[in-house]
């Protein structure tokens, strides 16, 4: 096959379940793996009757959202009745928002947010059977649990090139609202979904391709999967002079694999028409101030001010605004550290490799930065860094007393120089071995001295040591 | 005591005055509603269950679409049949919180789609001043009861008209409010955009006074609102200064002798001191063609939750369609089934411009018109209906002239205004409704017309109960009694 004749058009449609104390509709809680059908009330089941009122928290979530991807927040946006039946949409349609959405026109990094707005999750349907899906289950049972939680749909322009693109996106995105604390953000258990819509083009082609619209991948390295495989089929499908369907496809985590669903399944005619039951959203002057109050520092700005201001690698900024807590640390430590100890990018480095595989800890900011310091002037080895790191870490602490504790203290310059004789006149084999050229024989020296002070001294300068007596 | 109420009872104003001993009170109208051969009750209550307040205990009859907890609540549909809601309505909830008990559910056309109460799913009600006739609808039963003295007044709901054309041709007062005034909290939805909830009554200071208790803003109905002042009971004895504007008179479906009687309550108002003038509302004739778009449109969607999966019957052969398809097919009678067509089909893409917004438009331009009218006069009256009751089984067969019933009534809901009919006389033995209209939140000014021209009118011929269908109507001048308790209704009644 010709190397990259076609150009993937990628843009992705994001459904977040907001982390209010209640539903979108009524005054329920919100909950994951509860006891099914134990959060649910006359509205959320949609008895006869009875009517949704909007919830304010959700509004103030979604309004932040809206303004943290700089969207323009519709004066009035309107709910709307998206009209199916579903056993999972207790009231045969589902309030959403559509020609007026709470907000449009919107930037995340390089990606254009088409729009932005509100609605209530369906209920979960489980299917007993082996297919796991309503066609040719044995029974299925639905619990209402999920069914009324806010939702905010997020949709982008096709602005991405790539499934990587897709994929990055997709954590920028994650990284943020992570950082707003609207959501859980969760993608195995479904607080995040990313629905990626892809299609290609030849290249330098201004018209778009029939898209394909690829759901339920619930990771992003299943997406960036998942768009891949469907941009190869694609490309295949016109290499061998055929066309690109219009089609959803469904992808299976446990097989990695997208199945088309037959289209004319989904080939629903909703009948949107405004919901009479409320009035429409006008957000206040004083509503889009709060929301724009509770805004913290984003994750995009943070990885760009740490970049420009503490000069870290992009990498490492990145990381650090992506897990918030990496970077509260990391600065926190690097304010405590006030004249000369530690290095920041010493400091950093010791954050992104010692803390970052960790989910919690125990430890400091400024006992993190004593330790650095410590390290940054030889009082403490590398390797009796990371141990006294570790035990903060688990139990937090004073560096210097776990040093003290523990006896992890540098070997003094004396000590030192007594154990490299030492140790010189036992290995005295190896010693020949070095001064006849063979370079490589010094480790046995240092391995002994290291031994011999149980990893506290700093293998360089014992090596040094080494040659200087030789 | 008993037989003190029977003689006073046919004002509910009169017994929350005298305040008499509410246990007996219940018993006496629980009595006569479990003795019902209209067909109006679907269901009468035990016990009376409400706080002691301003109602004095005097019960209140349900339209059967309001929810009741524990009650069977089924909005006339065997859709619903045996469901009793986990909850109740909060003009349920007011109402026995001011102190008046629910004496029962009464009888109305499905979902409340129909004009003559033929559309129950629980059979037709009969109309009080002729067994052979339609009470109206769709709140038939709750304007039955309340017309044959089973019930000392009742609820309805009203969408095109279905509190007032009931009201009127069964001679009794029904009043929609400002959309907005009553929660619609716990009433089963028809068409949300333009249901509401009002009182059915014998005289209009009944209506006041129920009405009260019933209006308020409630946080569980987004769209409820708080009235700009609080409902006030009537006393204007004159008209003076009062610009009426007269709107229909000139129609060709209005039956003459129904023009006649409004006539002449048109001619006692100027008597009272109003002016009276004829007013146009330009797009009011369009009135019905928006509402049967506008109406099912909304029901399509407020009716696809009777799918039998989380409550009332089921029935099936197996698989998920088959379920949706059947529950349906068996539930819904033919009226409700066109509706959810129609409304369907208008939604559908491609024809919701055509349709739904188109008919939107209309409605807004009726509300212009009454805007502008409301310029020139201060309250618009017309006749309630073209006609007055007509036989059951008349109009089942034609739709559109079914459809037609609410020629008068539909325009003000599709403007959100207020509106009250009173009974103006009889026609051919039959009660001919006049229906004073005002603009939004002018529930005083119309009540206070109306009450007026009440007294002017002095209308009490009652309905005769348990003559069975051929002994037919009550003449106006031969009303049985001057409190107009229907002869012979309780079971205590001599000859029983």
């Amino acid at each position: 096959m010709e190397v990259r004749e076609y150009e993937p058009v990628i843009g992705v449609e994001v459904h977040v379940q907001l982390s209010t104390r209640t539903k979108m509709f009524c005054g329920c809680a919100l909950s994951f793996g509860d006891e099914p059908n134990t959060h649910t009330c006359p509205v959320c089941l949609g008895h006869p009757g009875t009517l949704p009122v909007t919830n304010a928290e959700a509004v103030h979530y979604a309004l932040m959202i809206a303004l943290a991807l700089e969207c323009e927040v519709a004066p009035r946006s309107i709910f709307h009745r998206k009209n199916y039946f579903y056993p999972d949409l207790p009231k045969g349609y589902q309030i959403s928002q559509y020609d007026i959405p709470l907000a449009r026109n919107g930037r995340l990094g390089d990606v254009r947010i088409h729009r932005v707005h509100l609605e209530e999750d369906a209920a979960k349907l489980v299917h007993a059977g082996a297919s796991g899906r309503i066609h040719g289950a044995e029974a299925s049972v639905v619990d209402f649990n999920r069914g009324g939680t806010p939702l905010v749909e997020i949709v982008t322009e096709p602005d991405l090139r790539s499934a990587h693109e897709a994929a990055e996106f997709g954590r920028l995105l994650q990284a943020t609202l992570r950082s707003m604390g609207v959501s859980d953000v969760n993608m195995e258990e479904g607080s995040l979904r990313v629905d990626a819509n892809v299609s290609i083009r030849p290249a330098g082609e201004a018209n778009f391709g029939t898209k394909a619209e690829l759901k339920n991948m619930n990771s992003f390295r299943f997406l960036e999967r998942g768009i891949e495989a469907e941009i190869e089929r694609q490309e295949a499908t016109l290499h061998d002079g055929g066309e690109v369907e219009q089609d959803t496809l469904h992808f299976d985590p446990r097989s990695g694999s997208l199945t088309a669903l037959r289209s004319k399944e989904y080939a629903h005619d909703y009948r949107y028409f405004p919901e009479p039951d409320l009035v429409p959203l006008a957000p206040t002057e004083e509503m889009l101030a709060r929301a724009r109050a509770a805004l913290p520092e984003l994750p995009a700005a943070r990885a760009e001010r740490l970049t420009r201001e503490h000069d870290l690698p992009a990498e490492t900024a990145r990381l650090f605004a992506f897990r918030g807590e990496l970077g509260d640390l990391y600065e926190a430590a690097a304010a405590a550290e006030g004249d000369g100890g530690a290095d920041p990018k010493a400091l950093a480095n010791w954050v992104k490799n010692e803390l970052a595989g960790r989910e919690e800890w125990k430890l400091e900011p400024a006992a993190l930065a004593r330790l650095v310091g410590m390290v940054g002037e030889r009082l403490v080895s590398q390797s009796a860094a990371k141990e006294v790191l570790a035990v903060m870490a688990e139990r937090g602490g004073d560096p210097e007393a776990i040093v003290d504790e523990r006896g992890l203290g540098s070997a003094g310059e004396d000590e030192l120089a007594t154990i490299v004789e030492r140790a010189m006149a036992e290995q005295a084999d190896a010693v020949e071995k070095v001064r006849a050229g063979n370079d490589k024989a010094i480790g046995a020296i240092v391995g002994a001295v290291m031994r011999e002070t149980k990893g506290r001294a700093d293998g360089g300068e014992v090596q040094r040591m080494v040659r200087e007596r030789l | 005591m008993l037989e003190d109420l029977r003689q006073l009872a046919s004002h509910a104003l009169d017994l929350v005055v005298r305040q008499p001993q509410a246990r007996e009170l219940f018993e006496l109208y629980r009595e006569r509603a479990a003795a019902d051969d209209l067909n109006a009750f679907l269901w009468v209550a035990d016990e009376p269950e409400a706080d002691e307040g301003p109602l004095a205990g005097v019960p209140v009859a349900v339209k059967d679409l309001f929810c009741v907890e524990g009650v069977p609540s089924m909005a006339g549909s065997r859709i619903l049949e045996g469901y009793r809601p986990p909850y109740s309505s909060t003009a349920v909830r007011r109402l026995r919180r001011a102190g008046a008990p629910v004496l029962g559910k009464t009888n109305q056309d499905e979902f409340a789609m129909g004009s003559s109460n033929e559309n129950s799913g629980f059979g037709p009600v009969q109309n009080p001043w002729d067994r052979s006739r339609v009470p109206g609808g769709s709140s038939g039963g709750s304007a039955a009861a309340v017309a044959a003295g089973l019930a000392p007044w009742a609820i309805g709901t009203d969408t095109g008209g279905s509190i007032r054309q009931p009201a009127s041709l069964c001679g009794i007062v029904g009043m929609k409010p400002t959309y907005g005034a009553v929660s619609r909290y716990g009433m089963i939805a028809f068409a949300s955009s333009l249901d509401q909830c009002g009182p059915l009554t014998r005289d209009v200071t009944d209506a006041a006074l129920l009405l009260r208790h019933l209006v308020g803003r409630d946080p569980c109905d987004s769209t409820s609102l708080e009235l700009p002042e609080e409902v006030r009971l009537p006393s204007a004895e004159r008209l003076d200064g009062l610009r009426v504007g007269v709107w229909g008179l000139g129609e060709e479906g209005l039956a003459p002798e129904v023009a006649e009687v409004v006539r002449a309550a048109l001619g006692l108002a100027e008597g009272l001191g109003a002016s009276v003038e004829e007013v146009e509302l330009p797009h009011a004739g369009h009135g019905i063609a928006a509402y049967y778009v506008i109406a099912p449109a909304e029901a399509s969607a407020n009716l696809a939750r009777y799918d039998g999966v989380r409550y009332g019957p089921r029935r099936t052969d197996g698989d998920l369609l088959s379920l949706y398809e059947e529950t349906r097919a068996e539930g819904f009678g033919a009226e409700v089934k066109r509706r959810i067509m129609l409304g369907t089909y208008a939604l559908s893409s491609g024809y919701y411009e055509a349709y739904y917004g188109r008919a939107q438009r209309v409605r807004t331009k009726i509300a212009d018109d009454f805007r502008a009218a409301f310029e020139r006069v201060d309250v618009i009256m017309t006749p309630t209906s073209p006609t007055v009751a007509f036989e059951l089984g008349e109009r089942t067969q034609d739709p559109l002239a079914m459809y037609l019933s609410d020629y008068f009534t539909v325009p003000m809901p599709l403007a959100g205004i207020p509106a009250v009919s009173i009974p103006c006389g009889l026609a051919g033995g039959l009660p001919v409704g006049l229906q004073v209209a005002g603009p939004a939140f002018s529930e005083n000014r119309i009540l206070d017309t109306a009450y007026a021209l009440e007294q002017a009118i002095g209308f009490e011929g009652v309905p005769v109960v348990d003559a069975g269908p051929s002994a037919g109507r009550l003449p106006r001048d031969a009303g049985p009694n001057a409190e107009g308790l229907p002869r012979d209704a309780g079971p205590d009644a001599p000859g029983r």
